[in-house]
């Protein structure tokens, strides 16, 4: 039906290129490297668009799908299908290196051929995770991003750059390899298969499904990251290169989330049903707790990361209190927040290139001298806090709906996130932007030039978009939603 | 019984004897400025030993010298591994030997003799085989390592070696006698073939087995009989740290799989040596990765990183089934090609009067040649097993076997202890490319070195990509060996 192999050139297209990239070798061809990657990721993106216009809403279960033997030894097969949820998020992906290549355009100017194919690597491995239909596939792809992220901040990130990259590594590195073995014992409970399909439909006691969930609780939780195993994302996200937070808190947050919704909760769903009571307390803890802590930042970036973590356990709420507004919630959530936290970090980048530091108490005064930019600012930040009209607002408000229908104090503690979430975007805004210049550094600002406009105004209209009309988000992933929920809804315990 | 056996199985083994005879006359009369004759012919029977083995494979196990000696497709497999693996090494030591006034015959001739050690052991049938190759290799490897008699550090390493290399040997010969009392032979098929036919609850037996598992303990460098490890690898000169972190590993995975599987694989003995085993690889997995971590110096780093690997390797042997054998063979497999790289790569930054053996000389590695700082990107991240590189599979498979069996918490430990180890890989990487460079000297190594090392640190990532062939092989010549 398909001619092209539309999933696996998004995966490869983007890492062949970063390959071509990285043989332009030295600094001396850093204008070559930085088309041959705006060509790739710009091809990337173009992939994904008929992947969008071909995709049936209507059809459940999983479309493109690929299969080829990969790995006879063990039945694992190169597997790729998406559904409307990965699509979405595939899409996301793709449009966001674009963004990336070009915000790094004259900023990174020490090894730009590694730094750019270091990115488009990056997004070609996870595309691969958000196409995977084979468990090991799956994995190999979730873990292979580890490596290229551990570059970008280890290379071009801040003073204490070896420190969060370690953490970063290491931390994420425990939760998957715990979920590997998880996968290895769903291997032969289903039979001596890897495909998640037939791990969908595999029995299992409640002991192996808690033992497994807490597994993937491991490499998901701390990818997402839910409170108390956050603490590597604001390290990651202060040091790492605006490039790096950007595709960190706008994609690779998205794996975890991604994880729990393909794996967790269809593969054991009655223990996702027993432990649903503590995935939704260390949500509503990443909310309002990670909230208040975002509230006392004083560095830029990471209120920002602060406000990502919290703004990511609106994603796990949602999952987890199993019905379709709260997952679909979930799922704009991710993508929205894809949007605007991708471009929050931009903002403070752009600030950060011209003053070097990110210290709130070095700002004031820059809509003085930088009115463009303070009004872009200000859209990300109202984005941010939730204002209606925005994406942000959608997606909270579809996960509140859906606790609501849940228990009405679920909904009550996510709610005062409208309250958090707008006094720590809002105050840091009116300190950073308004008020009296505040040094004669503020006062030789320059505005945003035409790159920083096309990035930011591109956010823009997708934050726009999105929020006043989310409904063609929204129809894509009905039917995929529905097919999760019935999974989670059917019990796989023995002899039921 | 037939009198005149076929003598084929045993063609490489004789034509590497013969020629390492050759090559140790013939390098009398070459002068010095011609000593690159001794290094062709060097390569050349290596390369003849391959296509020897090549020809002669077969699908089906072949005994000769009165069932002394097998020719099987793992023995095969294993040797061809072997060969390309010396070849290997004698590319990327040729520099390092010639500014060090090792380029002699002597260096040569140990090598081929050692080579044949291991094709031996490799090929042995029975007992007193398996002790004839390990010796021939063991005493080679003794002269190498001292091969630098100007060197304290060299000699003193030599000297720990040979004592408690000794004394392996002992314990491996005393156990083995017992097991001649048990069984009344030493022939591996043999004393298969007494155990299940008298039942094996002979004390003697399993008195023989302690002592058995601790020479192979010793041979292998797993806890808690590694403490030569490091000394060795340490004060042995790097060409020779990379023969024997390397290629002996496969003799070792062979050596355990005829002693242990082959003669002793009867189902009461093998949950005897199974728990022996399991203690030794899980003591490994923690020694070795924990003290790796306070290493400064990547030649004791590294040796601690293999005392890590062997315990893996362990865990696939006591996983048992063939699918634990095949992934144990995958395992050393890969563990050679991932260690001839990154000790070539240390033999790279070695120069005239500088041993690149201290982690700070990687510092900066990617501002003074990004394209070996990625191959040993990839080496370290396939050492961690991290995918896409083939360390992953290697680590994947052993786990599979290991949950297959039904210790899923040996693989939970397992794969823990190797988050501490992707510590200190890391920090290599790390070192390669996120500091500055101390040391800004160009690196120059030869043509052939640097081409081979560029396959090397590529083939991680293409058996990565595409495992499949690799595992086979391994799979299909552990099913027609057993």
């Amino acid at each position: 039906m398909y001619a092209l192999p539309l999933l696996s050139l998004a995966i490869w297209i983007p890492i062949f290129f970063g390959l071509a990239v990285l043989a332009t070798g030295s600094d001396r061809n850093a204008s070559t490297a930085r088309v041959i990657a705006l060509v790739g990721a710009v091809l990337g993106f173009l992939v994904t668009i008929p992947v969008y216009t071909g995709f049936s809403t209507e059809l459940g279960g999983f479309q493109y799908v690929q299969k080829v033997e990969w790995i006879d030894a063990f039945n694992v097969n190169y597997h790729l299908g998406i559904d409307g949820v990965s699509l979405l998020l595939l899409l996301l992906n793709s449009f966001t290196t674009v963004l990336v290549v070009i915000a790094g355009w004259e900023v990174i100017q020490k090894k730009v051929a590694q730094y750019m194919a270091s990115f488009l690597i990056l997004s070609g491995l996870m595309n691969g995770v958000f196409c995977a239909l084979d468990a090991l596939l799956f994995y190999v792809f979730f873990e292979a991003t580890l490596i290229p992220m551990f570059i970008i901040i280890g290379v071009w990130g801040g003073p204490r750059r070896v420190y969060a990259s370690i953490k970063f590594f290491l931390y994420t590195l425990l939760g998957s390899l715990l979920s590997l073995v998880a996968l290895i014992y769903l291997y032969f409970a289903s039979g001596g298969s890897f495909s998640l399909l037939d791990f969908y439909d595999t029995p299992l006691g409640m002991n192996a499904q808690i033992a497994i969930f807490l597994a993937f609780f491991m490499a998901f939780a701390v990818k997402v990251p839910m409170w108390p195993v956050h603490t590597w994302l604001p390290d990651a996200h202060v040091e790492a290169p605006t490039g790096g937070s950007v595709v960190l808190a706008a994609i690779m947050l998205k794996l975890g989330g991604y994880g729990f919704l393909r794996l967790s909760l269809p593969i054991v769903p009655d223990a996702s049903h027993a432990l649903a009571g503590f995935m939704i307390f260390l949500s509503l803890v990443a909310v309002v707790y990670i909230g208040l802590v975002a509230l006392v930042q004083t560095d830029m970036k990471k209120l920002i990361a602060y406000s990502s973590i919290s703004h990511m356990g609106f994603v796990t709420l949602g999952l987890f209190i199993f019905n379709p507004q709260g997952m679909e919630g979930a799922v704009i959530q991710m993508i929205s927040h894809g949007f605007i936290s991708g471009a929050m970090f931009l903002c403070v980048g752009v600030l950060y290139d011209r003053m070097h530091t990110r210290d709130i108490g070095d700002y004031g005064g820059v809509v003085n001298t930088m009115p463009v930019f303070a009004a872009f600012f200000m859209l990300f930040a109202m984005a941010n806090a939730g204002l209606p009209g925005t994406s942000g607002f959608v997606g909270e408000f579809t996960v509140i709906m859906g606790a609501m229908q849940s228990n009405f104090w679920y909904a009550f503690l996510a709610a005062t996130t409208l309250i958090f979430g707008a006094a720590y975007t809002l105050w840091m805004y009116k300190r950073v932007i308004f008020g009296a210049v505040a040094n004669a550094h503020v006062a030789e600002l320059k505005d945003i030039n035409l790159r920083e406009f096309v990035v930011l105004g591109t956010l823009a209209v997708a934050v726009l978009v999105m929020g006043i009309w989310p409904q063609p988000f929204a129809d894509v992933m009905h039917t995929a939603v529905s097919d999760i929920l019935s999974h989670v809804a059917h019990s796989k315990l023995p002899g039921q | 019984m037939q009198y005149i056996t076929p003598l084929w199985p045993a063609f490489p083994e004789i034509f590497l004897l013969a020629m390492a005879c050759v090559i140790l006359i013939a390098d009398l009369f070459i002068r010095d400025e011609n000593r690159g004759l001794t290094y062709f012919l060097t390569q050349l029977t290596l390369a003849g030993c391959a296509a020897l083995t090549w020809v002669t494979a077969s699908n089906e196990p072949v005994h000769t010298f009165s069932g002394m000696f097998v020719g099987d497709l793992m023995s095969d497999v294993l040797k061809l591994v072997t060969y390309f693996g010396v070849i290997s090494i004698l590319v990327y030591a040729r520099d390092y030997i010639t500014l060090r006034g090792m380029f002699r015959g002597e260096f040569f001739a140990l090598t081929l003799f050692a080579t044949l050690g291991l094709m031996v052991m490799i090929s042995a049938n029975h007992l007193l085989t398996l002790y004839l190759g390990l010796e021939l290799l063991s005493l080679s490897l003794y002269a190498m390592v001292a091969l630098q008699r100007d060197s304290a550090q060299a000699t003193e390493a030599a000297m720990k070696y040979f004592v408690l290399g000794a004394l392996a040997s002992g314990m491996l010969l005393y156990g083995m006698s017992m097991i001649y009392g048990a069984a009344g032979s030493l022939e591996v098929t043999r004393i298969a073939g007494v155990i299940a036919d008298d039942g094996a609850k002979n004390v003697v037996l399993v008195f023989g087995l302690v002592f058995l598992a601790a020479g192979i303990g010793f041979k292998l460098g797993a806890a808690p009989f590694h403490m030569w490890l490091p000394d060795v690898y340490h004060g042995a000169p790097t060409a020779v740290t990379l023969f024997i972190g390397s290629v002996p590993k496969l003799a070792a995975f062979a050596f355990v799989i005829r002693l242990l599987v082959q003669a002793l694989g009867v189902e009461e003995i093998q949950a005897h040596w199974q728990q022996m085993l399991a203690v030794m690889a899980v003591l490994s997995l923690i020694v070795g990765n924990i003290t790796a971590i306070a290493q400064t110096n990547i030649k004791r780093m590294l040796a601690y990183s293999t005392i890590s690997h062997m315990g893996f390797l362990l865990i696939g042997i006591c996983a048992g089934g063939l699918n634990g054998y095949a992934s144990g063979m995958f395992y050393a497999v890969v563990y050679v090609l991932m260690s001839l790289g990154a000790f070539g790569m240390i033999l790279l930054l070695s120069r005239q009067g500088f041993e690149a053996e201290n982690l700070d000389d990687f510092r900066g590695l990617n501002h003074r040649s990004p394209w070996y700082a990625f191959l040993m990107l990839l080496l370290m991240f396939s050492m961690a097993g991290v995918p896409p590189t083939v360390g992953f599979y290697a680590k994947f498979a052993v786990l599979q076997a290991i949950v297959e069996a039904g210790h899923v918490w040996l693989a939970v430990i397992a794969v823990i202890f190797s988050l501490v180890g992707a510590f200190y890989y890391l920090r290599i990487v790390k070192l390669m490319y996120f500091d500055a460079p101390e040391d800004t000297t160009p690196i120059t190594p030869r043509g052939d070195a640097q081409w081979l090392l560029s396959v090397n640190g590529l083939a991680v990532l293409a058996f990565g990509i595409f495992p499949q062939p690799l595992m086979a092989l391994c799979a299909s010549a552990i099913l027609a060996s057993l």
